[in-house]
Order: C-alpha cells, then structure tokens, then sequence
C-alpha cells in the first residue's frame, strides 16, 4: 500500500520536471563523438584511403558481416572492395579497436533505415569519406616500415637511413 | 626412451634428440626460431632457454639452450623457472627491436611464427625509444616478395636454400647487425625449391608473391588436402580457396613422401585453375559450326543421344585425370575399348614400369627412404627438372657420411654445426649417368654423360658385375667397363643402396637395366630400393589400370563412331596428322577444366573439375594412393569427369554405373573390377566418418565475412553448399582437433601456433610420422617370395648417324607439365625452346650459340635456339622446353640453320 502511494508521488512529482524526450526528426539529440553509429572509412591526413586492407576489422566482426579484397599499387595496400552488411551489423564498434589504422571508425549518424534489405550492403564508395574522422593526424604508412610512392625506406618516423650491405663500417 | 623431468612433470623422449624436440613432443610450448626439424640445431637465436638443474638439491640451476641440449636420463628441466622466462622475454625484446611493426601490411601476420613465439613468451610492451635500422629489399623474380625490414637474423632461409637445397645464389651478407639475406643483386632466385622460403621463415621477409596478388589471411580461406598433380611424386598439398578462387598452395606435411617442403612446380603452379580459358559450361558444336554454351541438362541429353547412336564407341584416358574419372570412362566405354592416353612411347615404358613394381619384387621407396638411402645410381633422370622433390630428398641422402662421421665422433646428429665441421666434404656415393648435365652433379661422385643407349648399357654391365646371372653385355668399352665395376663395388659395399631411373630419356632398355640392377641387388641379398619416375600425377594408376592396350594411337587406328577425351590434350601424345585422319570421321565429346587444341574439335565439351573442384584419389610413382579433396565450390557447371560420365551412362539407359552416388561407391567399384587397387578404400576414411557426430570442418573458427561475401550480388545468406563426397563440412562448423584422421588435415592450427611450424602438435615425434599415420596407402609393397627375371634386351652401343642427331628431351622444371605451364608466374619462368648441342657438333654444322636452328621432328618444322653444351654426348641433340613434342622423341632428326630474316 505504501509502495504504491509512493510509487504514485513519485510520478506526480515527474510532471514538474523537463521533458528529456524531445520531437525528433524536427528536433535533433546530441550524440558524442564516441557514439557508436554509422561506419565508415577515413582518410589519411594526406588524404589517401586510410584502409590498409589487413583484415582484422573483419576477423573481430561477431556477425562476420565485413568483407573486403586486398589489393596493392606500388607498394601500398588498400581494398580492392570493402563491403558492409549493415542488416547484420550490431554496431558493437569492434571493428573500430581492432583497426590498427584508425581507418574503420563509427559516427554518430545512426539514421539509415531501409524499405529494401539489399539497400543496407554498403560498399566502399558508401563507407569511404573525405576526412580524417575522428583522428586527424595519424598516418599509418609514416610510422610503418614498408616503402611507398613518396616515402622511401628509412624514411618512416623512428628509422635509421637504409644500411649499405657493402660498406664495412661498423 | 630417455625419462627426464620438465617443472617437476615426468616426460620422456627419444636418445637422440634434443630437448627442444622433446619438449615440444611432449605437448609442451617452448619458443624457438633458428632449430627446424629438417635443418637440426645451431644455437643461434637464444631463444629456446630453460633451466637445468644438477639434481634435486640444486634449486638455482644453469641456463641451458634446449636445441642444444641432449635429453639425459633423469635430468630436471623447468621452462617455467621465472629466469628463464624473463631470458626468453629479452631475447624476443632484442629481436623486435628493428622489427618495422608493419603486421598489417604484411603477408605472414595471422600465420607469422614471430607473432607467435612474442605472444607466447608475453612481450607486449616496447621499452626501446631509439631509431630502427632498416634494409632494401631486392626483386626475387615471379614466387618470392622480399621484405628485408623483417628480418630477425635467424638464418633459417641460407641454412635451408645453400646447405639444405644446394642452392648458390642466396646469401647473407654484411655483419652485426647490419646482415643481409638476399642475392648478390636483384634477380630472380634460381633453385627449384625457393618457395620453401616462405614457410620456413619464421617471419614475413621472404612470402608468396603469387598469394599476395590475390591476398587473404590464413583464417579466411577454407583448406582442402590435395594432392600436387604437378609431377608423378605425389607431394601432399593444402589448397586454400576463399570466394571461389585458389589463393595459394601449402605444403601438407607427410612424414613419408614431401615432409616440409615442395618444389616451386607444386607451389606456384595452380593459376590454371582461376584462369580465364577455364571451361565452366558445357559446349556444343551447333550447325554453324560454333561451339555454344548449354544447359547441364542439354549436354547429357546431347552425350545421351550420341552413346545411343550405335557404332564403335572409344574412351581415351588421361594420366593427370583421377583414378575415379579414368574408371568411370572405362565402364562407360567398357574395359576393351578403353585406352590409357599416353603416347606410344611413353605407354610402352609405363607399362613396363607398371609390370616391374606390380610384380612386387623390388621395394618402391617413399622420399623418406631415399632420404635415407647410403648409395644411389641415377640412371637418366635429370631429377631437379622431372621430379625436384625427389632430387631434393636426395641431396639429403648424400649426407648420410656426414652423419656416420657424426657418429664415430659422438655427435649428435642434430647438432648441425658439428655435424658438418666434422663432416667437412663427406658425401654418401651418388652416381649420376644421364645424357646432359644436372643440377645434382655438384654432389655427385661420379657424373657420366652419355647416350641413351649407351647409358643401358652401363646399367646392364653393372648388374651383371654385381650378380653374375645377369645379363652380360658384349663388347663394353674399357672405359665403361670400369665405371660399371666402380658403381657395382659401391652398390655392393652399401646397406640401403638405391636405384633411380624414369621414362625421361626416353629409353625403354634403360628403365629395364635399372630393374636389372635392383635384381641383381636383391639376388645378393641387400635392401635394395627402385625408384621409376613417371611423369604426370596418375600416370602410374592409370598404367596399373592396363589391359594391354597401352596407347590410343593403336585405338585410332581403326575407326570408331564416337571418341571419348577424359582430361587430355592429344596433341601432346600423337602427331597432328594421326589425330586429324582418326577423327575426321567420329565424332568426339572432350571432358576437360582448360581450352585446348583438343576441346575445340570437339562435338561436345564438358566441364570437368581441375584437381581444385573435386575429389579423387591418384596413385604416385611410390605406388601410394593418395586422396585429394575438394576446396572449391561453384554454382557452375563445373563437375568431377566421372558424375558427367556416370550421369550420361544413366541417360543412355546403361546400367553400368547404378549406384555411383558418391566418390566411395565408385572407389569401392573400382577396388573390386581390378585386384592391385583392392586396398583403394583404405586410402582415406569414408564420406560418412564423423568425430563425435561431427563433420571435419574445412574453413578455420575465425573465417570471417560469411554475411557479406556474397551480399554484393544478394543480401539473402546463400545455403551453404555441401560435400557430397567427403566428410568435410564446407563450413567453420564441426570438429578440429587430435581426432582428425591425417588424411583430412584441413589446415594445420594449434592453440598459440597459428604459423606452419603448428604441424608440430600433429606429430607422433618431431619430424616423424603424423599422428594416425602418414595419409595414403601403399598399393605395390615389396613381398619376399615375389620375383621377376633378369631383362635380357640389351641395346647396342650408340652408334652417331653422320649429319642426324638423336634429339633427347631435357626436360624442365617450369613449363614441361602441361596444366601449371598454364599459370602466369610459372610462364614468366619458362625459357624459350633450345637445342643443346656438343662444342665439336656444332663447330661442325658452323653454328654458335644463341643462333637460330631448324629441324623437323613429328612432320613440323620447329625453331630452336642454339645451346652449346659440352658435356653433352656427341651425335645427341638435347631439345628442351618442348615438352608438347615429348611423344615424338627420342627421334632421329636433320638440323639446319634458320634462314636469316626467318622469325
């Protein structure tokens, strides 16, 4: 009985405070950065495909709803498609900690409902933005050791120009 | 059985191992880089160290290196002991230092030894702050990427290429830590055996680059057993596929025929099967003239109505097509108008191979006993091009002196710095007599170049040195005379001698004086061993499958209304014109994976499956049936030879093949048509095996992109397809584990050993046999009370024709077999056709090398570059890189200049 009237007090009382509901579409929420939403794929500050296709985002999705191809043009790796089944998706945002790129990141957008399931199977040229995304200056290939067009060997951040194998130097 | 003590548990090992090897026996994980079963110990990398205590008082104990260290009766061991861990830590911390940290974008990573070994001894965190060293890489030709960056100084790859491969042209180079493994200079790596690389270094400096075009991780490809169909050794292979595609082919360790390593053949070799002249739907000759794609449906009503037509009916086998396709033709067609496919040449020396080993007088080795023979003869088989895996093996053979001086010395023989200090030169006799030079020679005690014939008749004249009652041979050089007792002598004082010969050179008296010799061998009582090559991967079964007609030419000689072609080209076995004038008149039904010269003649075409879309069983020149599995699955019309031979034997209202539902109702068929494949069903278990009511599942757990992979084309999850022949699920589900029978290893995976090197879990001993037994079954074993008499026809001497030559196929290990020719990176490799000449033969003709030379061999005109060689016998013409003109040699043939101006 007193659960009850208490119970009762307490909706009362909810009546004289803010609306925490408010009219979306008209009316839009703030979501944080971090939110775990729709994914896309970034780009480097140099703006080239931060995706380096290794296939770890694929590997740590719990539904298996990634696929992509490697491919490679001198030297750098990026896929030769990348697909989402965002039908399957859970948004759990594992995809997200395992790239080692930071090219793979969920936005806030979370507004992408279908009539049409096969509208939900997002290819690169969908997931692939302009940006940086959240992470404005990382650069994978400047850190990495492999030799790309405009970076040569020994020129990644923490290296030692190459070694001359016939030099007896110590 | 040597007991020691590992962290208080009770283990025991073999005497002569060493405690690496026993631990890792044991089940135990113990880190290492530098030790390989195959290459022994050198104590290089640190990184295997345990402690060992004196006895059980001794609680601090000394750092022992385990790859070092013999196994001692009752000795303690602990790989837990804190130091020894925080030693192995550091010493995987030292190796990471230069390490670039680009796993991503590495082609090893998932499968990468060095992410292994860091895992397991738990260096997670980097303290090292100053800059790395960093290296150049080379361009190593078509097979091998070369990522120097990687590298951790293991010396793993210079250790097997120069003194495991006798290859000369990869080197480490500079010092400290400055070393370089690479070549003098960019180029392409020369051995046969270079793909080997890629599994045994521990890291990604040297991965396939063939795989890294069409690249996914080891975790995405589903796994099937094969079997390589690139020569007649049978190395067991997995073939990965991922999206309908072969990605790349692994060795499948077999403690008995390949162990760890392939040759570049096997490994780069598959592109045929992704390549766009596949056939992947039915064809049928219209009225126009043009080949147009049909139903399924179609096609077997088309081949229905074709058998129903009446007329003489002929099938024409294949030795690349499986034991099961061959079979079902030869019911199809019936037994006596069945023909083995094989040109008349190499069907006479086939057949007599297969009269040899199937009189189960002479012990057939696997590659594990000729790594194991003390003396061997090479009787015409230039074996680094026809069979590398063979001459692989035996290049380890020739090392059994250096481990008999092991012996005396009390070396372990897994020490291999001491083994090959005290060894110093020492090599195990190897006599090598073919016609041209070899890749083996530089091991060689004595290398022979001679004539085909007169190779014989040094065979012949060796037997009769060691037993008398064989045939003698009349009117031998002295010089012959004395190389043939010399070789005698060693054969005689040897305990595991060996002979090798094969249908290469071409001479059919040379394969019997090798059979002469091995009698010989026997008849004085010692374990001999005969190995014969054969040159395709079923060449052997199909030859075991004889009636007596050994060759289709005898076939088309009389015409029949309807021509058969189960997976072969004929142009590679008869002449043009031969072919032409028998099937003018009949009409043909081809059943072949790639487009050829033959498919486009034909009425109907139909899609047969490659060794990569079906399963089947091959015999190998060991005479083991060997299952192979199937890893792709297409919605296409592509199918196993023998369902579209058995389904238009149903059509056609033939009751022969009732009941061949799956691949083992027709094994079992076959096991009862004909004794010598009665054992057939052993090979591997049957469709309905389970482990626990589970399937064995042929796609790793982590095989991602299951819903997206197909969602491109539909959202809608595709079924997945199911193996009707073999108890693999095509999915992730099911069993892996111990229980695994070892003829249906998938992939080799173990918790913590993602890399190849996890085939250690699989074994009964290191290097050993797998655990349930090596796969396959050995159809031809050797019985006691089994003989065979002396071969009588001794050839006369070699006699030079003036102004002719005897053209000899020398053959080649890049382009000779005909389905991995088909693939881009083996082509890249092949070398233009050429003709090798003697110095004095071509002074004679005013040649020089690299000219341009004519001749006419099997009615066509053939230009042939000019190759001096030397030591080539006068009066011989070597022709090689013309393997489709195998069946017309050896032949007598006039050589001319080509005309200038002439392309």
């Amino acid at each position: 009985m007193l659960s009850s009237v208490r119970t009762l007090w307490y909706t009362f009382l909810h009546l004289f405070q803010r609306n925490v509901t408010v009219p979306y579409p008209e009316q839009m929420p703030y979501l944080a950065p971090r939110t775990r939403g729709r994914i896309i794929l970034s780009r480097d500050p140099d703006g080239e495909e931060r995706c380096v296709s290794c296939y770890l985002c694929a590997v740590a999705c719990p539904v298996d709803c990634i696929s992509l191809q490697k491919t490679e043009d001198e030297g750098r790796w990026y896929p030769e498609f990348f697909r989402i089944n965002f039908s399957r998706c859970i948004f759990c945002g594992f995809c997200e900690e395992a790239c080692p790129t930071y090219a793979i990141q969920l936005t806030p957008d979370f507004e992408m409902s279908e009539y049409i399931r096969q509208n939900l199977v997002y290819e690169k040229e969908d997931l692939l933005i302009s940006g940086t995304g959240k992470y404005p200056d990382y650069s994978f290939y400047r850190v990495a050791g492999l030799a790309i067009p405009g970076k040569d060997k020994g020129e990644a951040e923490g290296e030692r120009k190459p070694i001359d194998i016939r030099s007896l130097m110590p | 059985m040597t007991n020691f003590l590992v962290d208080g548990k009770p283990c025991s090992g073999k005497p002569d191992e060493n405690l690496l090897q026993a631990c890792l026996a044991a089940g135990l994980d113990l880190p290492y880089f530098c030790w390989h079963p195959s290459l022994g110990s050198v104590g290089a990398c640190r990184q295997c160290a345990v402690k060992q205590y004196a006895n059980e008082d001794d609680k601090t104990g000394h750092m022992v290196m385990a790859c070092m260290t013999p196994v001692t009766e009752g000795a303690r061991y602990s790989l837990e002991d804190p130091q020894a861990a925080a030693f192995r830590a550091s010493v995987i911390e030292w190796l990471m230092i230069n390490h670039p940290h680009d796993c991503p974008v590495c082609e090893e990573g998932g499968e990468c030894h060095l992410q292994d070994m860091t895992m397991m001894t738990g260096h997670a965190y980097r303290s090292y702050r100053f800059t790395k060293r960093t290296h150049r890489n080379q361009n190593l030709g078509p097979f091998i990427k070369h990522e120097m960056n990687r590298c951790i100084a293991c010396y793993r790859c210079t250790r097997f290429y120069r003194d495991y491969a006798g290859g000369r042209d990869l080197d480490v180079f500079a010092a400290h830590d400055h070393v370089y493994f690479g070549r003098h200079e960019d180029g392409t790596l020369e051995s046969e055996f270079s793909g080997n690389l890629v599994e045994i270094c521990p890291t990604g400096v040297f991965t396939d680059k063939t795989f890294s075009a069409r690249y996914a991780r080891k975790w995405d490809m589903r796994g099937a057993p094969s079997v390589c169909t690139g020569c007649g050794l049978g190395c067991n292979t997995t073939v990965n596929e991922r999206a309908g595609e072969v990605r790349r082919i692994v060795n499948r360790y077999n403690g008995s025929v390949n162990g760890y390593f392939l040759c570049d053949r096997g490994r780069f070799g598959y592109g045929f099967v992704n390549a766009p002249e596949r056939i992947r739907m039915p064809l049928v000759r219209g009225a126009d003239g043009k080949q147009t794609a049909v139903s399924h449906e179609d096609a077997i009503s088309h081949f229905a109505a074709m058998l129903g037509a009446g007329g003489r009916i002929i099938g024409i086998g294949s030795p690349r097509a499986s034991l099961e396709s061959n079979f079902a033709l030869r019911t199809l067609v019936g037994a006596e108008n069945f023909y083995l496919g094989f040109s008349a040449h190499e069907g006479r020396m086939l057949s007599l191979i297969a009269n040899i080993l199937s009189s189960r007088a002479l012990h057939i080795p696997s590659l594990r006993d000729v790594e194991h023979a003390d003396t061997v003869l090479v009787l015409g088989s230039d074996l680094p091009n026809a069979a590398p895996r063979a001459a692989l093996a035996v290049r380890q053979a020739v090392r059994g002196a250096a481990f008999e001086l092991a012996t005396k010395a009390n070396i372990p023989h897994w020490q291999d710095g001491g083994v090959r200090t005290v060894a110093g030169e020492a090599l195990s006799p190897l006599f090598v007599a073919t016609p041209a030079t070899t890749r083996l020679d530089d091991i060689a005690h004595t290398a022979l170049r001679a004539a085909p014939a007169d190779i014989a008749r040094l065979g012949f004249a060796v037997a009769a040195c060691i037993d008398p009652a064989a045939p003698a041979v009349a009117g031998l050089s002295a010089d012959l005379a004395a190389q043939a007792r010399m070789i005698a002598d060693a054969l005689l004082a040897a305990e595991r001698p060996l002979i090798i010969s094969g249908v290469e050179a071409g001479e059919i008296s040379m394969i019997q004086a090798a059979a002469n010799i091995a009698l010989a061998l026997r008849a004085r009582q010692k374990s001999v061993a005969l190995m014969l090559n054969v040159p395709e991967c079923n060449s052997l079964g199909l030859a075991l499958m004889t009636n007596g007609q050994t060759n289709f030419e005898a076939a088309l000689a009389t015409p029949a209304a309807l021509v058969i072609v189960l997976e072969n080209e004929l142009s590679r076995r008869t002449g043009n014109m031969a072919i032409d004038a028998a099937l003018s008149a009949a009409r043909l039904v081809v059943l072949d994976h790639s487009e050829s010269p033959t498919t486009q003649r034909a009425e109907l075409v139909l899609p047969a499956a490659s060794f990569a879309e079906s399963g089947g069983t091959l015999v190998s020149s060991e005479g083991r049936a060997q299952r192979f599995y199937q890893p792709i699955f297409t919605e296409n019309d592509i199918g196993a030879a023998w369902r579209w031979l058995s389904d238009a034997c149903r059509a056609a209202e033939n009751n022969e093949c009732e009941g061949w539902s799956t691949e083992d109702d027709i094994v079992a068929a076959l096991a009862d048509a004909l004794p010598c494949f009665s054992a057939l069903p052993d090979t591997a278990p049957s469709e309905d095996f389970r482990v626990a009511g589970c399937k064995i599942p042929s796609e790793p757990h982590r095989f991602s992109g299951r819903t997206a992979m197909h969602a491109g084309r539909n959202v809608r999850e595709p079924k997945p397809p199911v193996s009707a022949d073999s108890p693999f699920s095509t999915t992730m589900e099911g069993y892996y584990g111990g229980e695994v029978p070892p003829a249906l290893l998938p992939f080799f995976w173990a918790p913590s050993w993602n890399s190849v090197q996890s085939v250690n879990k699989f074994q009964t001993e290191i290097g050993g046999a797998l655990a349930g037994g090596d796969p396959g079954v050995r159809l031809l074993e050797a019985r006691t009370e089994a003989a065979l008499a002396y071969y009588t026809g001794v050839p006369e001497s070699f006699a030079p024709r003036p102004d002719m030559w005897l053209a000899v196929m020398l053959p080649r290990v890049f382009g000779d077999e005909e389905q991995s020719a088909r693939a881009a990176p083996i082509r890249e490799r092949m070398t233009p056709p050429l003709l090798a000449l003697n110095d004095k033969d071509a002074a004679m003709i005013d040649a020089t090398a690299g000219q341009l030379l004519e001749c006419e061999m099997d009615g066509e005109l053939q230009s042939l570059v000019l190759e001096i060689q030397p030591k080539l016998p006068r009066g011989v013409a070597g022709v090689a890189g013309l393997a489709a003109k195998a069946h017309a040699m050896p032949a007598w043939i006039r050589i001319t200049k080509a005309e200038p101006g002439t392309p």
